[in-house]
């Protein structure tokens, strides 16, 4: 398991793992555990941002969700042979979770192996206007199961609530004619209200200007 | 004089509480989980509102530099409902979480058998989850209901000095100050117990296990009688020191055993601040930062 606890918890140190060491043992050993020691994660093992520079951990994890990653990973273990339990229990974490909590079920979708059954988890974090949800809903997970409209809408809810794009994995992948011309259209709008459109705006519309042609002014690639 | 009101009920308040508490010293609290005044009849109704008190209130009394913690249980009055002793079974989910600073309200109300049931297991979770008990007792019949919630927490193995027993006067404290559990006052405008009153029972029986709060609700209530207590105090000759004993640093005390408390300096100009937002919601209503223009 400190395989485990080394790849989903990079930032924490040393004190940090054994005291979550001894948690995720007591997950592996009994996974219904997971209901009480997940919420106390940021008493009982480390609490803060991995990176200082962004303190609500919308571009990186905070250590209570590497933390709570590695909790879910040793629960994922425990009901291997019972993954309906699995997929109950995050249901169960994220419904009854504060927003850290959610956030870190998010955060931790890509590390288990539920296929598809996240995704309604992830749309209501996109029903949010909390930027800590959106941002942790467009991860790898959404990259790769999350449908185009959905995925379109998110990103935009992005520019809409403040999110950085950099919170959004496979951003450049994904991005398709259609979100160009959704972006070209708010920017369209905002300057109808006289305010101004996010930089991270031509992150999007730089890429296909051809959808973008006519309904924004953007800058040609070559200028 | 720095406060800690240990028993307030602020989803019940306005802001213009919040401006009020923070100018008179007010700077943390703790809200019980309590009756609504409108039965709840259902599960959900609990969940929602547990997930409001660790929500949207600890973001708004930040909004005015207060610390916000709780207390999380199924209530003596709505304990003899059967719809709602679903409650039970999701306690423990709250019981985990920071800021939840003590298993309560418990205790009893009409002194009913399913009341006895409900306060015994929540007994059971404190002690299971590592928490201070606060206890309410009953408005009528309060003497009975202080002496049978004392032998029923004697008989819970739980320490005394982890359980703090609210809304006593002068017939009901001495069994509690034999007890050695921590005897809570609740000082109300017109009835039940009043500032003067509490303070003659400090001259009486020093300060050691005290606990002061204005139990402010929907009801008739003064969320400063707290302060009001503190004045009156110093009037009857009480020092500063001792004000902030009973008024600051017994509550710490007393809930600071969960290991739980959330007191560091709320930061105003940070992003707890006044611009800040609670899922996208802000009590500062149409004058929402914009984040394209932040």
């Amino acid at each position: 398991m400190s395989a485990t606890i080394e790849r989903t918890t990079p930032h924490l140190d040393e004190a940090a793992r054994a005291r979550l060491t001894a948690l995720v043992a007591e997950v592996e050993t009994d996974p219904g555990r997971i209901s009480v020691l997940f919420p106390a994660v940021g008493r009982t093992v480390a609490r803060g941002p991995s990176n200082p520079a962004d303190p609500d951990g919308l571009r990186s994890p905070r250590l209570e969700d590497e933390a709570r990653a590695a909790l879910l990973v040793a629960a994922a273990d425990g009901w291997s042979k019972e993954p309906g339990k699995l997929v109950e229990e995050i249901g169960q974490l994220y419904r009854f979770g504060d927003a850290d909590e959610k956030r870190a079920v998010l955060r931790a979708l890509p590390a288990l192996d539920i296929a598809d059954a996240g995704l309604p988890l992830v749309a209501d974090a996109l029903r949010t206007n909390d930027v800590r949800l959106v941002a942790a809903a467009l991860g790898p997970y959404a990259a790769r199961h999350l449908d185009a409209a959905a995925w379109r809408q998110g990103v935009l809810k992005c520019l809409f609530v403040g999110v950085p794009l950099d919170a959004v994995a496979d951003l450049d992948a994904r991005t398709d004619e259609e979100l160009a011309r959704m972006v070209a259209d708010y920017g369209n709008e905002r300057v109808a209200a006289g305010r101004s459109v996010p930089t991270d705006a031509w992150r999007i519309l730089g890429r296909h200007p051809e959808a973008v042609a006519g309904r924004f002014p953007v800058p040609s690639q070559e200028d | 004089m720095r406060i800690f009101d240990p028993h307030i009920h602020m989803t019940s308040r306005t802001t213009d509480d919040y401006q009020r508490m923070y100018a008179a010293g007010v700077r943390a609290i703790t809200e019980p989980a309590f009756w609504l005044g409108q039965p709840r009849t259902n599960v959900g109704s609990f969940v929602d509102y547990f997930d409001g008190l660790l929500g949207w209130e600890r973001f708004r009394a930040a909004q005015f530099g207060i610390r916000h913690h709780c207390t999380i249980a199924l209530n003596p009055k709505e304990a003899n409902d059967p719809r709602c002793h679903g409650v039970l079974e999701v306690l423990p989910r709250y019981l985990a979480k920071d800021g939840v600073v003590a298993v309560g309200e418990v205790g009893f109300d009409s002194m009913t058998d399913d009341e006895e049931k409900v306060f015994l297991r929540q007994l059971e979770l404190a002690g299971e989850h590592d928490l201070p008990v606060l206890v309410h007792t009953p408005h009528r019949d309060k003497a009975a209901g202080t002496r049978r919630t004392l032998e029923l927490v004697a008989a819970s193995g739980l320490p005394p000095e982890r359980v703090l027993v609210d809304h006593l006067n002068e017939t009901t404290v001495g069994m509690v100050a034999d007890s050695g559990c921590w005897m809570g006052f609740s000082i109300y405008p017109d009835t039940k117990m009043d500032e003067h009153r509490m303070v003659r029972i400090l001259a009486d029986r020093g300060l050691e296990r005290m606990i002061v709060n204005s139990a402010a609700d929907w009801g008739h209530s003064d969320p400063l009688k707290t302060v009001k207590t503190g004045r009156a105090m110093l009037a009857e000759g009480f020092s500063a020191d001792d004000v902030d004993t009973v008024l600051w640093q017994n509550p710490v005390e007393f809930y600071g055993q969960s290991g739980r408390l959330l007191l560091d300096e709320v930061d105003l100009a940070g992003t707890g601040g006044r611009a800040a937002t609670f899922e996208g919601n802000s009590i500062l209503r149409g004058q929402r930062p914009d984040p394209a223009e932040a």
